[in-house]
């Protein structure tokens, strides 16, 4: 991760003072010296802050939820509407990941390989969800999707139900975490160049034969992390799936919901508990994203 | 199989890349195309390849029209500048790539393979991956992964160009030979006219998108049809319209009234060449090429006054 | 079929949205925007996330720094954790903040329903853009510049000032500019520790949220548009600085 030659130390090279010789050699002494106090100085204070900000209260939750031990929290996993919110979080993430793994892999050949008009604009196009709030991306989906949205008359005449049921939980969780793997993907397509595939092509292979022999293989260390990014945000997103959803109990109700629908109803282990377990995906999120850097850093050969 | 390219042309954008181009290529023929960078010569390779699309024009390969036929149904077989490999295939999956793409069965892919790689002498490297070879064995991997699929034709982009001297020197003899051996059609991309009058029997000099000569090295060398040519294939100097190349140039050990006065600014030894700056009395400065021997006879010196003779100068009409 | 999924999922609820905000007309949207509860909502989300991005600009640099220059035992993993505000979910962050700082506080710091709860979430959702945008910068920042600086007699204040700083500018401005846009945007940390008081506590996303809850979806549609606008000003800014100082440093 970090390159630290000897002497460079802090925002002072000490050696370098040392070269110059102005001093005697006490007072070059006297710089490290400061120069290694300032050090353990910002030390101190970067990783103060990280622990009151970040390590404490997580760690915090961990001890509060099993503070009484491991019967509590057996009850609480096991009720019924917790379950059941684990596993429609499941079921979404099932439905929605995949489906912008394939738009995003598509999307970002045709960002990165089309030659077309208005490229830029479909490139802040794919950002926006970023830049839009969970909120609003609920409140967008209900004005096209909801009883008086555009489409709310057509949607009931044929008898579909997308705001308040899954469906529209899956298109808010689709729309938040979109941007994801087309962002992954773009820059190692960039990286990877067209000259393989045309190798490919030129040895015979048809142009899905190149795709699936070639390019994909090339990208799909960047497509596994676009994939673990989605497939955390979808997991946890809450705004948008708290707009869409109607937050049903035990209906359309995902494991986030739970979460806020325990804490609400003074079910303090129920919260803590589906906190936990959420915070425990993060984690294993995290250690797949190291896992993935480290093994795209070392190169293909595996 | 013999390869023809008919009045085409290319461009990207504003930028002309090709300006109607033909050229004919013997059948086992070994050609190269030479020029400076940006003067079209890969875009040609590209073009016979199937890997761009002209904007006009035909290229026609062992008589049959492949303008409109995609790069994979030309039996060419293609060596990028920067070799291409399949970075997440094994050498042996990389040479067996073309194979597989057609279904061939296993065990024929294994002995083609085999053959190929102790033909480019990577044999015991099949196991390993792109990232652990050399310059050198990549080269001949992406030589052995083209002629795999038995092309009618092989192209070669620059392919000496990423290399180191020594290896260079070692895989232009090799690529000869092996032309040799099994003569198929070859052209390849350079702008190193050295490489190109050591490998080709048949050199395409071009510049801006266009073809400046054609014709065997020597002929190139000895009589170039332009000035472009004359200046690219070998040294030159330029005395106004006219060039004299610099080892036409004599040093008279005795001044016999037929030479020119000439002032000697600078000897510099190249091992066995010597190279000799001079300026003549009307201050227009050049250089004569002399052998080691040569100088050590005429006893050259800084800041000496010498008689030189031109031969005749060559001038080309504009 | 990439264009129909875009549709169904940007196209049209951005559209709707926009139709929705603009229905009414001017004096309309206008009415929404100057609610006096709209306006403190916006306020509050605008000048909270304005501290905030300047605390993620300080602290995000000093992490930064701290994970790229100094060694020290179990920096792996607290680089790994940076990323957690980004992996945990939102509604997690909420009630692990008031595990730590409610009102059952171990440490006597309950925040829960002030304005510093506003504050505190926002920090912990968006810190790692500034920390994640300036470490590699400060990677390939070469030591030689550093060193050539001092060589020259320039103190270690004086070598962060004229020489690094500067560099790493570009790499912190746009991290705060998408800590900005996360930031107003956020809800998901706020519903359960800021307790949603109107004039008080409660965020523009919140304020949309209950609008919604109160069909009142004409107010929530002005709204958004509000925020999105900022979002979209600050990174569009953002866009701008980082194309002129190219222009300028190359």
């Amino acid at each position: 991760m970090s390159s630290n030659p000897a002497g460079v130390v802090g925002f002072s090279p000490a050696s370098s003072g040392r070269q110059l010789g102005r001093g005697p050699a006490s007072e070059a002494a006297a710089r490290a010296k400061s120069a290694r106090r300032r050090q353990l100085g910002f030390r101190a204070i970067a990783l103060g802050y990280l622990a009151l900000l970040l390590l404490a209260p997580v760690a915090m939750i961990f001890y509060r939820t099993f503070e009484h031990g491991l019967s509590p929290v057996w009850n609480a996993v096991s009720a019924p509407n917790a379950q059941h919110a684990f596993w429609l979080s499941i079921e979404i993430v099932a439905i929605a990941v995949p489906l912008n793994t394939i738009f995003g892999i598509g999307m970002a050949l045709l960002l990165e390989r089309g030659r077309f008009w208005g490229k830029s604009a479909l490139g802040l196009l794919i950002d926006l969800p970023f830049a839009i709030s969970p909120v609003v991306v609920g409140l967008s989906l209900v004005l096209v999707y909801g009883k008086t949205g555009w489409l709310g008359d057509w949607l009931a005449e044929q008898g579909i139900q997308v705001i308040f049921s899954v469906p529209g939980m899956v298109i808010a969780t689709a729309v938040v975490s979109l941007p994801f793997v087309v962002r992954e993907t773009m820059p190692v397509l960039r990286e990877l160049g067209t000259d393989a595939e045309q190798a490919a092509e030129t040895l015979g292979a048809s142009a899905w034969q190149a795709f699936w022999r070639v390019t994909l293989p090339g990208i799909r260390w960047g497509v596994v992390y676009g994939v673990v990014l989605t497939t955390a945000r979808a997991l946890g997103e809450f705004g948008a799936v708290s707009i869409v959803s109607g937050r049903i109990e035990g209906q359309t109700q995902t494991l986030p919901l739970y979460v806020q629908d325990r804490f609400e109803n003074f079910d303090i282990t129920g919260a803590y508990t589906a906190a936990v377990v959420l915070a425990l995906l993060a984690l294993a999120t995290l250690l797949a994203m190291n896992l993935l850097t480290r093994r795209a850093h070392r190169g293909t050969a595996i | 199989m013999a390869i023809e390219v008919r009045g085409v042309s290319k461009r990207f954008g504003d930028f002309v890349a090709l300006e109607d181009v033909s050229i004919t290529v013997a059948d086992g023929a070994l050609t190269a195309l030479l020029g400076p960078s940006g003067s079209g010569k890969s875009t040609l390779l590209r073009i016979i390849a199937g890997l761009e699309t002209p904007d006009s024009g035909e290229v026609v390969i062992d008589e049959q029209d492949v303008t409109a036929s995609p790069a994979r149904n030309r039996g060419v077989g293609f060596v990028f500048q920067h070799y291409a490999p399949f970075k997440h295939m094994t050498v042996h999956d990389n040479v067996a790539f073309g194979l597989s793409v057609r279904k061939r069965p296993k065990e024929e892919i294994r002995g083609r393979v085999e053959e190929l790689l102790a033909l480019v002498r990577l044999d015991g490297l099949a196991g390993r991956y792109p990232s652990q070879l050399s310059g050198g064995q990549l080269q001949r991997m992406a030589l052995a992964r083209a002629l795999a699929v038995q092309p009618r034709v092989l192209l070669l982009d620059e392919p000496f160009g990423a290399l180191d001297a020594q290896v260079r020197a070692e895989l232009r003899e090799w690529l000869r030979k092996l032309h040799e051996e099994i003569h198929v059609t070859t052209i390849f991309v350079t702008h190193d006219q050295e490489e190109a009058m050591e490998v080709a029997e048949q050199i395409v000099v071009m510049n801006k998108g266009r073809i400046e000569q054609a014709g065997a090295p020597r002929e190139l060398y000895e009589s170039p049809a332009n000035e472009f040519v004359m200046s690219f294939i070998g040294p030159v100097n330029r005395l106004g319209d006219a060039f004299v190349r610099p080892h036409d140039i004599q040093i008279l050990a005795e001044d016999d009234g037929t030479g020119t006065e000439a002032l000697v600014e600078r000897v510099v030894h190249l091992g066995f060449e010597v190279r000799v700056e001079l300026k003549l009395p009307d201050g227009r400065e050049i250089w004569a090429q002399v052998t080691r021997e040569e100088a050590q006879q005429l006893e050259l010196s800084q800041g000496q006054i010498l008689s030189v003779r031109l031969p005749a100068p060559r001038v080309f009409a504009s | 079929m990439l264009g129909i999924y875009l549709t169904v999922l940007v196209l049209l609820p951005v559209a709707a949205l926009l139709a929705k905000s603009g229905s009414g007309g001017t004096s309309a949207f206008w009415r929404e925007i100057s609610n006096p509860e709209a306006v403190a909502a916006i306020k509050l989300t605008l000048i909270v996330s304005a501290i905030v991005v300047t605390i993620n600009a300080v602290f995000g640099t000093l992490v930064a720094w701290v994970l790229v220059r100094d060694e020290f035992r179990g920096k792996k993993i607290v680089n790994a954790l940076i990323d957690l505000p980004f992996a945990l979910p939102t509604i997690v962050a909420g009630v692990v903040l008031l595990a730590l700082y409610g009102k059952d506080s171990p440490i006597g710091i309950d925040v829960a329903f002030t304005r510093a709860s506003v504050g505190l979430a926002l920090l912990f959702v968006t810190l790692p853009f500034v920390v994640r945008s300036v470490q590699p910068v400060l990677l390939g920042l070469d030591l030689a510049m550093e060193e050539a600086a001092a060589s020259l007699g320039a103190g270690p204040l004086t070598v962060l000032r004229r020489i690094v700083l500067p560099t790493l500018a570009p790499a912190i401005i746009s991290g705060v500019a998408l800590s900005f846009a996360r930031a107003i945007g956020e809800y998901g940390s706020l519903v359960l520790i800021t307790g949603n008081l109107p004039f008080k506590t409660e965020a523009g996303s919140v304020y949309i949220f209950g609008q919604i809850q109160n069909e009142n979806l004409a107010a929530a549609a002005a709204v958004s548009v509000v925020l999105l606008l900022a979002a979209l000003l600050v990174l569009a800014l953002l866009g701008f600085a980082l194309r002129r100082r190219s222009r300028h440093v190359l």
